[in-house]
């Protein structure tokens, strides 16, 4: 059932730097976890485009498989997928998302 | 439909019999728990890898019946 959902996810993943499956959008999150990581990613001011997965079943399920990750949120950085909320939140409070990023070449605001 | 805390820790102490696992029902409504899984087997792997070795254990139940699960993951 998943080809075409899962090459739309692949095409999204490779033509973008940074890319955050989400539920709702960046300007409204529609779950708490989807809206740590916006918070996140804005407040590195990194360039980022958000996908609703609340858009279609098809893509709600097909990001699942896709990663082979049961839950949402989902970031990928290049091509790579880094992880959900809680590996996001934890990686951003020890300080190695921004390096993760820097290395992936991201443009980044650094926190004064 | 909810899960309780020691169905959770059962299954992942399945996968993972040497683990350290602390499990919190975060609003009491056996809907919503943070675990911190701390396992020999975690060394050396990533983030990711390490978190997919407790959804495994899960054996799907994550995203689905398990609505949340904060997961805190790292080897001792």
């Amino acid at each position: 059932m998943s080809e075409a959902i899962h090459a739309f996810i692949d095409n999204e993943v490779k033509s973008n730097d940074v890319v955050l499956f989400m539920k709702g959008t960046p300007d409204f999150p529609m779950c708490g976890f989807s809206g740590q990581v916006v918070q996140i990613l804005n407040y590195l001011g990194v360039p980022y485009k958000g996908v609703n997965v609340l858009e279609s079943d098809d893509l709600r399920n097909g990001i699942k498989s896709y990663t082979n990750w049961p839950t949402i949120p989902q970031l990928y950085v290049k091509g790579e997928f880094v992880g959900g909320c809680d590996i996001v939140r934890e990686m951003f409070q020890q300080g190695e998302l921004l390096g993760h990023l820097k290395g992936a070449g991201v443009p980044v605001k650094t926190p004064a | 439909m909810a899960m309780q805390a020691r169905e959770i820790e059962a299954m992942i102490r399945e996968a993972l019999p040497d683990a350290r696992i602390e499990i919190r029902d975060l609003a009491g409504d056996g809907d919503h728990y943070s675990a911190i899984v701390v396992s020999e087997s975690f060394r050396g792997l990533t983030r990711v890898k390490q978190h997919q070795i407790v959804y495994d254990a899960l054996k799907g139940k994550m995203g689905g019946q398990l609505h949340a699960l904060a997961l805190q993951t790292s080897a001792p």
